[in-house]
């Protein structure tokens, strides 16, 4: 009994030093930043390391940390809601954050906006093509990667490795940006092989891990022997590839360690050139564009490295591919026919970042699948 | 232990309003009750306790943790604000959970009836949009977001007691179906064009938005959700439907017994909880969202069922139990960035706090020192 009240007091004052040394420690805890002269805040929506969109993003932050006089703090697993502006308001307010990245689409209205209107002296960056310069304020801004573009060299490089002929590729939405990435991936094939066809299944939202891997396995089952995808999280398509024992092209961050023996190249985004592009003008003291987008010709995306899935000439026409797309070769050499009625639904050839690409709502001849 | 004198020294300052008690009675009360607050504040010290040794275990330091804690989540004036924002939705869709379980109805639906009511207020506001004056549309929306939160847990109610379906399965069975309904509008009929990439309602306008409370960052739901934490522990503590509703917890066949409107006390017990996660959707509406979309389905609805448990389902315990979980989260960004440390350590946190405090809940009425001489035998 004795005991027992003996060991309640030793944690009451246990607690009680623990408290003390807590206060003594605020001033250190708010000075800890004061070191670096510039301090970016960047919000995910979802884990740092899903092998997808975060992690691209993740990547590049390495990267940025690695400049003099930069402090990045990060945060993850941010939802869509006031909780995302608190956590840009925390930042600026408890970190002094003076560039806020926010990596998710539905961060932009009304929270970047917002945040954007209330703290006129903080840079806000987003990263989707939103930004209208009529409406919304100046601090803040867009940036964006066209990955269709390696998603064609990816094409490219499916297109010489494939014995089938068949590329199988597991879509989220049917949505602009998707499309234009499972017609890119078609394009690519048909340069390298003019028999190449990619089989497409819409899975219907962003994060379903078991349609995914159902959608891997019917494309297999229906002779496909590469699996490409764009969904939130690739991990589940890519590793369900190579337990089928067939061959593999990421999306948007590096997934080459899941497939060690199918694996052929990805489609990755580069954000590290925007960012070590805004902390450099930040240095500077210029400021910062508002809207950014582009693909190779900016270096704002770039391929995996190939993997063990990647014959001899599927390199080499790849690394060629690159090069062109770099020399702003355009993918969309029209006239082009859409996979339903064969309708020209491309009636000329488009520069890469026309924004009449923008608007696709159609697959290509050449894909099998419907956007409905 | 049973020597300690604690609670005899603390009701020298107490004065109790009303009509004068001998002192004895008073301290008598108050080391009764006294057993309410040092077993959860205990219990939260353990789980501290046992998430410092955690961090230890992670080559983390316990001593920053607390600091950044206290810092993030209550130190300064704009953190206060965050918590007291973060835990707004999270006490209405805790008296959600709270009131069936008055009557012994553990109701999982929540996050269903708050997801369908930001909606249903979402849908009625764009017909509005320039014809109806702010006030009348508020009312209105708020009036369909209650109406379409009650009729869907009071469904599960429904269900529970006409057909004895158990009410856990069949209302988190409609929380998915009510999270589908919404998709489908949003996707379908009701989308937004203007918007290609993210599916939502046309945004309900500027002039139907409820501003913050003055002075403050937080906005009006939170003081709702005060508001109606009070009022709901007067309806269940105070009044005959209350008593009525605790007799059908306590015993269902003697509730029958008694002739007591079981049905009805049921249903309209599931309907007020369905009420409450309705209203906090329409405020994710109207005072953050602007529209419906994906996003109302943010886990407000499942987070309140953790708080009702710690609150011990009393309304009154709710907001600083949700205020409590406010600061955690709150707090939990700060974390995350100076100490580098995933976003799952705040989980853990709530896990350890979690599973101790249900295992204090066997310790009430087992510590003498809470019961004065006179009082122990008759236990």
């Amino acid at each position: 009994m004795n005991a027992a009240a003996v060991s309640r007091r030793t944690l009451l004052k246990t607690a009680a030093l623990g408290a003390a040394g807590a206060a003594l420690n605020f001033g250190a805890a708010s000075r800890a930043l004061a070191a670096g002269d510039l301090t970016i805040g960047i919000v995910y929506v979802g884990a740092r390391d899903d092998f997808g969109w975060n992690q691209a993003h993740a990547v590049a932050v390495k990267a940025l940390k690695e400049l003099p006089n930069v402090k990045v703090v990060e945060e993850e697993n941010v939802p869509e809601t006031d909780a995302v502006s608190k956590s840009m308001e925390s930042m600026i307010n408890l970190d002094g954050a003076g560039l806020i990245l926010a990596t998710s689409f539905g961060y932009y209205t009304p929270f970047v906006v917002d945040l954007a209107k209330k703290y006129p002296d903080t840079q806000f960056r987003h990263a989707a093509p939103l930004w209208n310069k009529d409406k919304d304020p100046k601090n803040a801004g867009s940036y964006f990667g066209y990955l269709n573009q390696a998603h064609y060299v990816n094409g490219v490089a499916a297109g010489l490795s494939t014995k089938s002929n068949k590329i199988g590729f597991i879509a989220a939405k049917p949505i602009a940006s998707v499309l234009s990435n499972i017609n890119s991936v078609l394009l690519g094939a048909r340069s390298a092989n003019p028999n190449a066809t990619v089989q497409v299944i819409f899975t219907g939202d962003w994060s379903l891990p078991v349609r995914e891997a159902e959608a891997a396995n019917a494309l297999v089952d229906a002779g496909c022997d590469v699996i490409t995808c764009h969904v939130d999280g690739p991990k589940v398509a890519i590793e369900m590839a190579e337990k089928r024992g067939v061959m593999s092209c990421g999306h948007n961050a590096s997934q080459a360690p899941l497939a060690p023996k199918g694996f052929i190249t990805g489609a990755e985004y580069k954000w590290e050139t925007i960012y070590k592009g805004y902390a450099t003008d930040l240095a500077e003291g210029k400021s910062l564009p508002n809207f950014l987008a582009g693909g190779y010709e900016h270096d704002y995306v770039r391929n995996t490295p190939f993997g063990a899935g990647a014959t001899e000439p599927a390199q080499k026409a790849a690394l060629a591919a690159i090069d062109g797309l770099r020399a702003k070769k355009p993918i969309y050499v029209g006239p082009l026919k859409d996979n339903k009625a064969g309708k020209v639904v491309i009636d000329k050839t488009y520069d890469n970042l026309d924004p009449f690409l923008d608007k696709m709502d159609y697959l290509l001849e050449g894909v099998v699948g419907s956007t409905t | 232990m049973s020597d300690a004198p604690i609670a005899s020294g603390a009701s020298a300052g107490v004065v109790e309003i009303g009509r004068p008690r001998p002192a004895s009675e008073v301290a008598m009360r108050l080391r009764a009750n006294s057993e309410y607050v040092v077993i959860p504040v205990l219990a939260l010290a353990i789980a501290s306790g046992l998430f410092a040794l955690f961090l230890l275990a992670v080559g983390k330091s316990p001593i920053d943790f607390v600091a950044y804690v206290w810092r993030g989540g209550f130190g300064t004036a704009f953190s206060l604000q965050n918590t007291l924002q973060r835990s707004a939705p999270l006490i209405l869709t805790a008296l959600a959970v709270a009131i069936p379980a008055r009557i012994g109805l553990i109701m999982i639906g929540g996050e269903g009836a708050l997801v369908l009511g930001g909606f249903a207020a979402a849908a009625l506001a764009i017909p509005m949009i320039g014809r109806a004056p702010p006030l009348v549309a508020l009312g209105l929306m708020s009036a369909a977001a209650i109406a379409v939160g009650a009729l869907w847990v009071g469904l599960a109610g429904f269900l529970r007691y006409a057909r004895g379906v158990n009410e856990t399965i069949s209302s988190l069975l409609l929380t998915y179906i009510g999270i589908a309904i919404m998709n489908f509008f949003v996707e379908g009929p009701l989308r937004d064009l203007s918007n290609p990439n993210k599916p939502s309602t046309k945004p309900i306008g500027d002039a139907y938005m409820v501003g913050k409370i003055p002075g403050t960052e937080v906005h009006w739901g939170f003081a709702v959700g005060l508001g109606l934490c009070v009022a709901l522990y007067f309806l269940m503590a105070r009044t005959t439907f209350g008593f009525a509703a605790r007799v059908t917890g306590g015993n269902y066949r003697a509730a029958l017994a008694q002739g007591l409107p079981v049905g009805r006390i049921i249903v309209a017990c599931s309907a007020i909880a369905g009420g409450c996660a309705g209203l906090a959707g329409f405020f994710e509406v109207v005072a953050i969202q602007g529209r419906a979309n994906a996003s109302l389905a943010a886990g407000y609805g499942f987070t309140g069922i953790l708080v009702s448990f710690l609150a011990r389902h009393n309304p009154l315990v709710i907001p600083p139990v949700a205020i409590l979980f406010g600061g955690i989260v709150a707090s939990g960004g700060l974390i995350q960035r100076r100490m580098d440390l995933p976003d799952a350590t705040v989980l853990v946190l709530q896990g350890f706090i979690f599973v101790v405090l249900l295992t204090s809940e066997t310790l009430y009425g087992r510590f003498a020192i809470f019961r004065p001489a006179g009082e122990r035998d008759r236990r």
